[in-house]
Parts: C-alpha cells; structure tokens; sequence
C-alpha cells in the first residue's frame, strides 16, 4: 500500500518536474529568440553587415530559381570577369535552411517575403541551440545543469554577436548543429545505440553543409576517442559512437560540393582516420583479449606489437612523406593559422586584414562570455567529480575550444558553447550544495514530522541510515519544500538523496555562507543578465549599413549606404562594372545589384591585389587598371566628413600590402613616413597622389576650407587637385560613400602631344607593351 | 523647328475642311495653366445654335500629337448666361470619328442634356489636362543649369466651328520666359501671356504659338504605380503602393557634385526634387515608407483630423533622368471606407495617387477582398481596364479574389471615388481562428496519441519480447529494492529502540518493539522469496542475479547481526549491566554491523543505478 502510493506520488512528481521544465525550456527559447530582436526593434528588419547580404541574395536565388539551378549556379556579377561557381563553393545549409522554411511557409499560404524569413534564421537557430545545449548538458550532468546551460547560452553575448535578427550567417545555423552533433555523439556513447549514432552522422551532415568550422567536430570527437581508449575506457559504446561517424559522416561530407574529395584528402581530416584506425586495432585487442588466456595473450600482444610497429612506422612513413610534398602541408591557409597563430600575418596578408581573424584582447573575453569565464574553471572541478565519459568530452571541449579562441576572435563563437555548459554544470552543482546544506540544517521541525518519517516516508526515495535523528528529518523536510522548489534541485535531491549520506555530511556547509554564497551566485547572475541584455541592446544590435548617433537634437541616422548602392541600382546601366575594395563586394551585388570586380569571398588573391594596386597608383595607372577591367564606377568610402572610422582610407595599407604581394612596384614604405601612416602634409609624394587618396578627398577642402579629417584628426596633406581621369558622379548626403566614373579615354592626337607619352603611344600594340610593366591585369 | 512645320502642314490640310454644322461659338476663353509638370486648359466655350436643326453634341477637337498626352478632359455646363451661379454638371464625352474630318485630328464629342434649338445658347465649361506636354529644351543640363521647358499650342482655339470673338492666357510660372511666340495683340502681365482677343476665325483656325520658359517645379512622374488595397473585416483596410518614380524633366549630365548641391541647393539642383508629399485620408495608421533594401528614415509624419500628411524624401535628390522606387503602405480605419447597401458590401476609396505633382503613367489598383467575396462588381468614375485575379494570403484555402483596374496616364485629377460591390457571408469571418484553433488542437490530440500509443512495428520480435521481459526484471528488482529498503528502516526503528532502552532502561517496550519487528522482517523475507525466484529464473537477469542475491545475503546477515546485538543489549539491560559493559560486549558486533550496513548501502546504490 505505501509503496504503490509513494510511487504514485514519486510518478506525480516525475510528471510534474518534466512538464515544468518543458515549460522553462520553452521560456528558454523565447528568451533566446527575443534578446535578439533589439536590431529589428531599435533599427528595422534589415540584413546586416556584409557576409549576409551574400547568404541573402544566395537564398533569393534559391527560392526563385529552386535547388538545381543553385547547384549550377555561375554567378557572372562578381569577380569580373572571372566569375564564380556558387553552387560548388558555398556551404549551402544555411541557405537551404531558409529556403526551405520559406518554401514550407509559402505552401502554407504564409506569404512572408525571402528577407524577413532571413532575418529571423538566426534567432530561431539559437533558440534550438539553447535547446540543444540542454539536451547535450543534460546527458553530461542531469537535468539541472542542462536547464541552468540552456539559460546561459541564450543569452551569451558572444553567441547574440552572430546571430542577432538580420545577421544571417553560417554561424548562426552552425553553432546549433555543432552542439547538436556533440549532444548525439554524447548520447550514443551513453546508450551504445546505433540509432543515435546515425542520426549523429547526419547531423554532422548538416554541419559540414553549414558551415567551416565541421572540421573542429572531426578532430575533436577523435581526440575523445582517442582520449577515452588512453585513459581504459574503452567500450563497445564508444566504438558504436564512433566508427559509424567517421564512415557515414565522411560519405555524407564527400555529398557537399564545396567539400568533395576534401573530406579524404586534406589533412584536417587525417586525425579521425587514424583514430578510426586505432579503434579498430584496440577493439580487436579486447577482442582476442576476451578469447584467450592471459598467457595466450600476452605471446600474441609481443607477436602483434613487433610486426604491427613496423607496418605501422611504413605506413606513418608514406603518409608524411605525402603530406610534406604538398606546400602547405594539406592544410588550408585558416587551418593553419589556428595552428601557428603567426602564420596569417606572416604569409597571408587576405587572412591577416580581416579583423575577425586576429587574436582577441582580454576584454573581448569579459565582453563576450563575461562571468563564464570565472564560473569554467569550477565547472571544470565538477566535471571530474566523477569523470565520465560525456564529462572528460566537455572537458576536452572547452580546452581545445579555449586554444582556439585564443588565436581567432572569431572563433570566440566556438568557446561560448563550452563555457555555457561548464558554468550551467558548476552554477548548478554549486546550488545543489548549498541549498543542501542549507536543508540539513535548517532548524525547527516539528515533531510530527519526526513521527511520520519513520512510518509513512518512503523507503525508495529516502534511505535510513544510523545518523542523528536531524538527518531523518531532514529527508522528510526534503520531500515538502522540493515539490514548490525549482525542478532542478529537485532531480538532483531526488537522485542524490540516494547516495550515502555520509559523503552528504562532509558537503555541508555552514548555514549562514550557504545562504551569503547563494545570495552572491544569484548577485553574478544578475550581473551577467544585465550585461548580456545590454550587449545585446547596445553593442551588438547595429546593422552596420545603418549607423546612428545620439547628438543633442535627438537621433541622427547615416544611411549613406543604402543611399550609394539604391542611386547605383536605379541609375546605372544593368551591366556595369563597379570597383570598391573587396569589403564592399557582396553588398553591392546584393543591395545595387551591379557586376562587381572583388568581393568577401576572398578566394582570389591576384584580383583582389589587382584592385588594391590600382586603388594605391596614380590616377592614370589607376584609370588603366580599371578600364583593362572594364570597369565604369568605382565606390569609396570616406569618413572624413562625420568620423566613420572604418572607411577606406584606414583600410589603405592593406590595400597596399595586398597589392604589393602580388606587383612588387607597390612598395609599403612608399606610403609611410618614417614608419608611420599619415595623410597630413608629412605624407609622402607618393600617397598623396595615389587613387584613394584623390579619391578620397576630392573637394573636401570646400567643405570647411581647412580640410579637417575628423577620422585622422588633421588637416589633410594635398588640399587642392583636380581629377583627370576620374568624375564624380554621386556623393552621398554625408559624404559616407564616394561613386566616381572613369572618364572615356581621351583623343589619342592630344596624349600624343605630350612629350613624355609620346613613344609608347604612338601605336597600339606599343602602347600596350609599355604599358604592361604598370599594368598587372594584361 | 522641324514640329511646328509639321503643324502648318496639318493646318493647311484642316483650312480645306468644309464646316460642319450650323454651331457657332460665339465667345471662347482659354487659360493655360504651366505652373506645373501637367498642362491644364480651362476654356469656356459659349455655344449658339445657327442652324434650323436642334444640336445635341457639340464636338471638341484636337491634334493628334497633342490627344495622346490627353490624360483627363471633363466638360460640364452652365445654365443661363454670363457667370452666374448656375447649376454645373458634368456632361458624358466621348471619342467619336465624324465623316469628312481631317485625319490629323481627333474628335470628343460632348453630349447635351437636351438639344439645342434655333438661336439658343448655352456655356460649356471644358478642363483639358495634358501630360508630357512640356518639352525639356535643350534636353541635357549640367547641376547648375536651370531647367527650360516649351510649350506649344495654338494661339486660336481649334474647333470645327465658327468662332466669333476668343482670347487666351498662358499662366507661367515665376521665373524667366526665355522666349515666346508674338502674335498680334499679345503682352505679358506679370508671369502671364495674354493673346487676343481675335474676332471671327473660321472653323480649324490654327495658329501655332511656343513658350519657352524656365519651370523648375518637379517633373515626378510614376512610371508605375501599383496601389494594393486589401480588405480585412477585421477592422483595417491596408493599402499599399509601390512607385518606379522617375523625374522626367531635362536630363542631368556631367558631374554631380554633392558639395555644390549642398552648399547653394537652389542654384546647384534647382531643377532637382527632394520630397513629395502624400495626403493620406485622415486617422491613417502603421505607415512606413521603404523600398527593396529596407527601410527609409526620411520622411515625415503629421495629421489633424481631416488629414494625415506624409513627407517622403526619396533616398537621394533626383536630378533630371535620375530614377528610384520605394513603396509606402498604411492602413486605415474599416469604418470609414466600407458601407453596406442593399444586402450588398461596397468599398469606397480614392482612385489615384494621393501625391499631387505626381503623374502616373500607368496605374494598376488592386484591390483584395476578402476569402470569401462573391459577386464582385466595379463602378468607376470614367474608364479603366478591369479583370480579375485570386491573392492567396494567410491562411487561405481558395484565394483572395482581387479586381485589378488599370488606367494609363493619371493625373491629380483622377482621384475621385470609386466602388467595388460585393458579398460577403460574416460567418466566413470565423473560418480562419477556427482553422487555427482546430489545427492546434489536432496537433496536441496527435501529441498524445503518438504518446499512448505503441509503436513497435512487430510485437512478436525477439528484441521486443527482450525488452518486455527486461521492463519485468526491472520491475522485480525495484521490489527487491524496496524490500531491503524497508528492512532497513526496520533495523534502524530497532536501533532506535535500543537507544530508547539506553535513555529509559524501558526492557519490555524494547522487547515488544524488537517483536513487532521480527514479524515484519518475516513477512518481508516472504516477499522477497517469489521476486528471487522469478529473477533466478529469467535468464536475462543473469548478470544482475549474483548481486542481489549478494545483497539478500547480506541483508540477512545483517539482520541477523543486528538481532544479536539487540538480544545482547536487551539482555545486559535485564542483567542490569553497566553502561560501559554493554559497549565492551558490543563493540565487535557493532563494527561489523556498520561494515555490512555500507555493503548493503553500496549494493543497494549499484541495483539503483541499473
């Protein structure tokens, strides 16, 4: 009688628990979807920043085109006149995703247009990444850590960096399939289910599809592994966890065109094979293991571990020897930046320029994952207390993840994950102590209580043991409170409980700094709440194509790209060329719709040098360059006039380092002044003439009559020159966006007359001859 | 000048034309209007009878190159003579092709209410409205030009009748007149040309006169326009319109410097444009104005009660030539716009665009009524294309029907009222939340169907009865767990006792405690016995067996121990041993009891985990 009631009432309890947190995990997705929607709130409903607006237009051509076109897809607007193979070197999840969701609302008579689903992709991704998260957290350390991680991820600010609404980017998706794939390979190592293990291998699909970064899961889950086999865990689970990852995972990654036959023949992917080499031999170690005697055993070990050296060190052998005749190695040029942090820089300029590949400050890190950084090391205490396998797998992630981060800002995205789940692991550990402590010794019971514990209290949930009459009521007080108490505690009192309680006792710890502790865990939390919520609101919410400044009559709004790119949709001819440098690339295909020479996708790096040599000569060498490229606009960004100070003249000498890797006449001590990079009246001759700068700065001299760059904080060098070659046919209201037009070239008699041109120009094929040392495209 | 040529040619072809009827126009009065972008011509027309046969047309005419810029033309007619105040009303009009006339002309017949007898006379009041009727000239300007335009027309009234006395005005905006045709009795006043009056001109009387001047009013023209209003009988009427402005005047060429623009705006860009206003109907809401790459933040909003006023700055001035498209939408109040008459619903709503200044070169109005609408109909003021398509929108099943109506050429004056009839069953107003409310609830009552139900595809399969019969073991060894658990609070009530023994020296309530517990242990140990048989006979609890077989055992041996202490206890009480004594006796048994308490812990913790 007692027990069928108590497991009624234990049943109820279990149902009660699950439908709350089902209720908490729900309020964790809307948390997660709507700290993102400060953007769409504060600014419009708009794709932000560059590398969208590509995924945007791709997703449009998708929809209207549908997946096999997109497959095919050459796209003839960008990198003229090479072009681009988008369907073969694009990761397509993202944009599959969002066609489909678009797709299955359109056939649902939910007319939403392509923009407004790619707006709110990310959003929704990271409310199925805090899902996941707790899902992963869950199998590593229970329910109550899992919901505590979810929490913290939904509003990690480094996570609402790349996923706010309108920051339609791989990461996005990725981060969630990332956690995903990691929660199934978890999951399949704590079942053994070969069920979850293929559903792993096709989450792990969908990462390759989504994003770059699939290659951290394949070399991570083989470092576990390997891990797992070195410390004596291995297990059957562990082989049904992996061996059907790397099998149906490469496959399926060999499916995706921009990865192909990269999926076998790159070095990122060598670790998993090896790995699933060694699995093998260990498996059939345990194997022979199980059917020979120890003697047996032994001889054979000594037999097999002679010869398999030797085949082994032949085939280790073969395989550097491989490796070392390609010249990087096998590695991609970011693979090997994560690897040797100086590498970029040292070698890759196109890599080293781009901000988000540098290594981070420390305040990046209290800004971007804040208290977490403080709660990780206890999670990492608690992950061995005991160490499983799923909890050495966090362990390992957050190490590997900590590197990585250290070496790439952008990989901070990689980091915030696994501080989630170790700060969700240690803020939940750390309440479960002391809210116990606090329990135990709460005082005050009443007798009856007392009573009923011996009679009526269960005997499955609550064990008695020889303590002091205080535990006894301590277990029945247990029972009360918890049922009103958050779900969480109440999983881990419901399974701790069981455990000795003796090892309780030793865990407890005084009243009156269980009660200061929680006060102060619940203080950090807060602080993170408040500062994730204003990460979210201030720093993270801006577009960048829309700026705002607050001045003293009220908000003031630059829209000054839009402005450029709608005069260069509506007012070009349709089959223009514009040049810009190649940050500028994607919005310009996407927002103007015109063809362009170099854009984010840096995959060619002569082009983009092309340019940046063209953008660093003197307006005539300039004009050359642009017109061999067919080129009839070309798009500068100058913030001078307001104080934008990412604008094209701080992106300079970049341009001239790009440049001149390629056309050694660029030389970058030309452009400085004893080592430093100034466009005052200290500039050198040959900054001052070169295209940017005229380009740049093109009348702005009238504008105050001094020429005061409000970026630079100067007077500019060279105030006053006219343009030959070059006019300017749009500036936008604050001058953010400078469009010029090359001029036709002039009657062949007049250059003639001059003196100096005279040789090369007196025919055309001389012309061109002298003019091939200037000009790098012919 | 190769155009006036042209003219002189027609003229000579019209002088040949015989007259017509017997109408004489006894007095015509024309003003131009040139202040904007679109030309309106207001003549009065004085009509007399001649002839013996009463009239009952009187035919308006016009060239060909000038008739198709015609985008509106209304006569209406005045009782009585002279200007009093006499009732107007609109007369019908209409295209006609009398025998005998030139070719180079084109006719409008205007039909009288009733026809005009011998010797009466009535006022005609006729407003022409031309568009694309002033010519840029020259056709390209830099920034710093001012824009010039010309107008040509002539300088006596065109009629296939007599005409006996006539004069015209030009009204010219306030700016320069570059050049104009000089005909006897001409002058200017101010910013107008006066010609005339002239007496007695034959029918087809043409003389063709050009102004030059400069006009730096907006040449906003849409070249499409298409407004979308849709119906939701929920409260809103929400219309949207997407505009392909482009502005039509002379073309920009050269460079556009944005530093001369801002520093002398209306010298360097005077031709340019920087906003339009919308008037709205009053108590408009939600308005946003943006076009394909997001939002536009320039623009400005305000209203009163009998307007709502709507700035919009396109992204960037328009200079001559330059071109942009944007759309605006706002919703308005149901109320305002949709009555009922005769079992019938009718949408009232403006025509045209609600930007003056604006010329729309083709306009296409759709509007979308609700899921459900029958017998649509459409009355417009004057003729427009219409047809019909379906919108599938939220939630629909079968469409929206939509009737689109397209007219080319609209000008300001086309923004009357129009209706759209039709029906609509208020009960289909519910379709859609009960869809809503339905399809949730067959996804919950899915949810828990796929919840109850058993899945398993074959429930004769090994793997199924293996794990039927491992949810049994599980079970059994639950109430194995159970058992011990309750042994063991029963050996903790006995220790219990025997402190109470300690703190009373009570020897026979121990005694009855120690009973009570002896009988309850017994019948636990008779519980335990089937479970372990069922274990010891399933083969799959083979490896689960030894150890709770290890911890029956122990358990046994425990209480065992426990009852020997008990009975020592209780026995050196009886002896009335000291306190001491007792402990010394004890100690042994009760190290090995706490040993075999943590073995029974650990074991009942493993048989948990499982």
């Amino acid at each position: 009688m007692a027990a069928s009631e108590d497991s009624n009432e234990s049943k109820i309890r279990t149902v009660f628990g699950s439908v709350l947190s089902l209720f908490i995990l729900i309020l964790i997705g809307v948390l997660a979807f709507s700290i993102r929607l400060f953007s769409v709130i504060k600014y419009e409903s708009v794709i932000h920043e560059f590398d969208p607006y590509f995924n945007y237009r791709v997703t449009q051509f998708l929809t209207k085109n549908g997946i096999y076109d997109f497959w095919n897809w050459f796209d003839d607007r960008t990198w003229y006149p090479l072009g681009r193979v988008i369907g073969g070197t694009v990761y397509p999840g993202l944009t599959l995703t969002a066609g489909s969701i678009w797709w299955l609302l359109n056939s649902l008579n939910i007319p939403l247009s392509v923009e407004t689903v790619c707006v709110f992709t990310a959003p929704i991704f990271s409310a199925n990444a805090a899902w996941a998260t707790y899902l992963l957290t869950k199998e590593v350390k229970g329910t109550g850590a899992g919901l505590t991680a979810a929490a913290l991820l939904a509003m990690v600010p480094s996570y609402i960096s790349r996923s706010v609404a309108g920051s339609y980017d791989n990461e996005a998706v990725a981060i969630f399939a990332l956690i995903f794939t990691f929660y199934l390979y978890i999951k399949t190592l704590n079942t053994g289910s070969l069920f979850y293990a293929t559903l792993n291998a096709i989450t792990y699909f969908y990462m390759v599809c989504s994003w770059g970064g699939y290659t951290f899961i394949i070399n991570l889950i083989p470092m576990h592994v390997l891990l797992c086999i070195v410390t004596g865990r291995y297990s059957s689970r562990l082989y049904i966890a992996y061996a059907p990852l790397v099998v149906l995972g490469t496959l399926l990654a060999a499916l995706v065109p921009v990865v192909g036959f990269n999926a076998v023949m790159t070095s990122e992917h060598f670790a998993s094979f090896l790995v699933f080499i060694i699995i093998h031999v260990v498996a059939l170690v345990y194997y022979i293991k199980g059917i020979l005697s120890p003697k047996m055993f032994k001889v054979a070990v000594t037999l097999v571990v002679s010869v398999g050296l030797v085949v082994c060190c032949a085939v280790v052998a073969v395989l550097i020897a491989l490796v070392a005749s390609s010249p990087t190695k096998g590695w991609s040029g970011r693979s090997l930046s994560l690897l040797d942090p100086t590498y970029a820089s040292k070698y890759i300029p196109i890599i080293a320029s781009v901000s988000e590949h540098q290594p981070p400050t420390w305040p990046s890190y209290f800004m971007d994952i804040n208290v977490l950084a403080f709660l990780v090391p206890a999670g990492i205490v608690a992950c061995f207390l005991p160490l499983s396998d799923a909890s050495s797998f966090v362990v390992l992630y957050i190490v590997t993840s900590v590197y990585f981060s250290g070496v790439m800002v952008r990989l901070m995205l990689v980091l915030a994950p696994a501080a989630c789940i170790l700060s969700g692991i240690a803020l939940s550990e750390a309440f479960d102590v002391l809210t116990r402590s606090i329990k135990f010794q709460l005082p005050g019971l009443s007798e009856n209580s007392q009573i009923d514990a011996g009679d009526t209290t269960s005997s499955s949930v609550v064990t008695q043991n020889d303590a002091a009459k205080t535990n006894k009521n301590e277990d029945t007080l247990k029972e009360r409170p918890s049922r009103k108490t958050r779900k969480k505690e109440k999983e881990h009192v419901e399974k701790t409980s069981i455990k000795s309680q003796i090892k309780k006792r030793l865990l407890v710890l005084p009243l009156e700094a269980s009660i200061a502790a929680i006060f102060l865990l619940v203080l950090l939390g807060a602080f993170y709440v408040v500062h994730c919520v204003w990460a979210a609101a201030e720093a993270y919410s801006a577009p960048s194509i829309v700026l705002t400044s607050h001045s003293h009559d009220g908000l003031h709004v630059f829209d000054d790209f839009r402005e450029a790119y709608a005069w260069l949709r509506h007012n070009t001819e349709v089959d223009d060329k514009v040049a810009s440098w190649w940050d500028y690339g994607y919005q310009t295909t996407a927002m103007a719709n015109r063809t362009v020479i170099v854009d984010n996708n840096t995959w060619n790096n002569t082009h983009i040098a092309t340019v940046g040599t063209a953008m660093s000569s003197p307006e005539k060498a300039a004009w050359e360059i642009f017109n061999s490229l067919d080129v009839k606009y070309v798009l500068v960004v100058f913030g001078g006039l307001v104080g934008y100070p990412s604008d094209d003249i701080n992106k300079f000498l970049w341009m001239v380092r790009i440049g001149g890797g390629v056309f050694p006449h660029i030389r970058e001590p030309d452009y400085l002044r004893d080592g430093q990079y100034r466009i005052d009246s200290q500039a050198t001759p040959t900054m001052l003439n070169c295209l940017m700068y005229k380009l740049s700065y093109f009348r702005f001299v009238e504008t105050d009559g001094k020429g005061f760059d409000r970026v630079r904080r100067t007077e500019i060098g060279k105030k006053y020159f006219k343009l030959t070659h070059f006019e300017e046919v749009f500036t936008t209201h604050h001058w953010m966006v400078r469009i010029y037009k090359l001029k036709p070239p002039k009657n062949r008699i007049r250059v003639k007359t001059k003196k100096s041109k005279s040789k090369a120009s007196s025919t055309t094929s001389s012309k061109r001859s002298g003019k091939r040392k200037k000009n790098p495209w012919q | 000048m190769g155009f006036r040529f042209d003219l002189f040619i027609v003229l000579i072809a019209i002088l040949s034309v015989p007259v017509l009827s017997d109408l004489i126009l006894s007095k015509v009065e024309r003003r131009i209007d040139l202040t904007s972008q679109v030309v309106r011509i207001t003549s009065t027309l004085k009509v007399e009878n001649s002839g013996n046969d009463p009239v009952s047309e009187v035919l308006l005419a016009f060239p060909e190159h000038q008739e198709k810029n015609l985008a509106y033309l209304t006569a209406s007619f005045r009782e009585g003579k002279g200007k009093g105040k006499g009732s107007t009303s609109s007369l019908p009009v209409e295209v006609v092709r009398p025998q005998g006339m030139p070719p180079a002309l084109v006719f409008y017949s205007v039909s009288l209410p009733k026809g005009l007898g011998k010797g009466e006379s009535l006022t005609l009041d006729v407003l022409v409205v031309f568009t694309h009727s002033l010519k840029p000239f020259p056709k390209e300007i830099t920034q710093a030009d001012f824009q010039l335009v010309v107008f040509q027309d002539s300088g006596h009234y065109l009629s296939p009748y007599e005409v006996k006395f006539q004069s015209l005005s030009v009204k010219l905006p306030d700016a320069r007149i570059e050049s104009y045709t000089r005909l006897e009795n001409t002058k200017t006043v101010g910013s107008e040309i006066k010609y005339g009056p002239y007496e007695n001109h034959p029918p087809f009387s043409y003389s063709p006169i050009v102004v030059h001047f400069e006009q730096n009013q907006p040449f906003a023209v849409a070249e499409q326009l298409v407004r979308e209003i849709e119906i939701s009988h929920w409260g809103n009427v929400q219309v949207t319109e997407h505009y392909k402005l482009i502005h039509a005047g002379a073309q920009s060429k050269g460079e556009f410097s944005r530093l001369d623009y801002q520093a002398r705006p209306h010298v360097r860009g005077a031709s340019a444009f920087r906003h339009l206003v919308a008037k709205l109907p009053p108590r408009a809401h939600s308005v946003y104005f943006r076009d394909d790459i997001g939002n536009i933040s320039t623009s400005h909003l305000w209203g009163d009660l009998k307007k709502t006023e709507l700035e919009i700055e396109p992204r960037y001035p328009m200079f001559g030539g330059w071109r942009t498209s944007f759309f605006i939408g706002y919703g308005l109040p149901l109320q305002d716009f949709l009555f009922e008459s005769g079992g019938k619903r009718f949408l009232n709503i403006t025509f045209g665009c609600p930007m003056n200044e604006v010329v729309i070169d083709n306009l296409i109005v759709k509007v979308v009524l609700p899921e459900g609408s029958r017998d649509i109909s459409v009355s417009a003021p004057f003729a427009v294309k219409q047809w019909q398509e379906t919108k599938l929108s939220h939630l629909d099943i079968v469409g929206r029907p939509v009737a689109v109506l397209e007219k080319t050429n609209v000008v300001p004056e086309h923004n009357q009222h129009f209706q759209v009839y039709y029906k609509f069953n208020n009960i289909s107003l519910l379709r859609e939340p009960l869809m809503l409310i339905s399809g949730f609830f067959f996804l919950f009552v899915t949810c828990i169907v796929f919840m109850h139900v058993d899945m398993s595809i074959s429930k004769s399969s090994a793997s199924y009865v293996m794990k039927l019969l491992w949810e049994e073991i599980q079970a059994a060894i639950q109430q194995v767990h159970d058992i011990i658990s309750r042994c063991l609070s029963i050996h903790d009530k006995l220790e219990a006792s025997l402190r109470d023994l300690s703190r009373t020296g009570d020897v026979q309530a121990c005694k009855a405690a120690r009973k009570a517990s002896d009988g309850q242990l017994k019948e636990l140990s008779k519980e335990l016995r089937p479970l372990l048989a069922f274990l010891q006979s399933s083969p799959q609890a083979a490896q689960i067996l030894p150890k709770v077989e290890e911890l029956v055992a122990k358990e046994r041996e425990l209480q065992e121990k426990l009852m020997l202490k008990h009975t020592t206890v209780a026995d050196s009480y009886e002896k009335k041993s000291g306190g001491k004594e007792i402990e010394n006796r004890i100690a042994s048994q009760q190290q090995k009891i706490v040993a075999l308490r943590q073995e029974v812990d650990d074991l009942l913790d493993y048989i948990d985990e499982i």
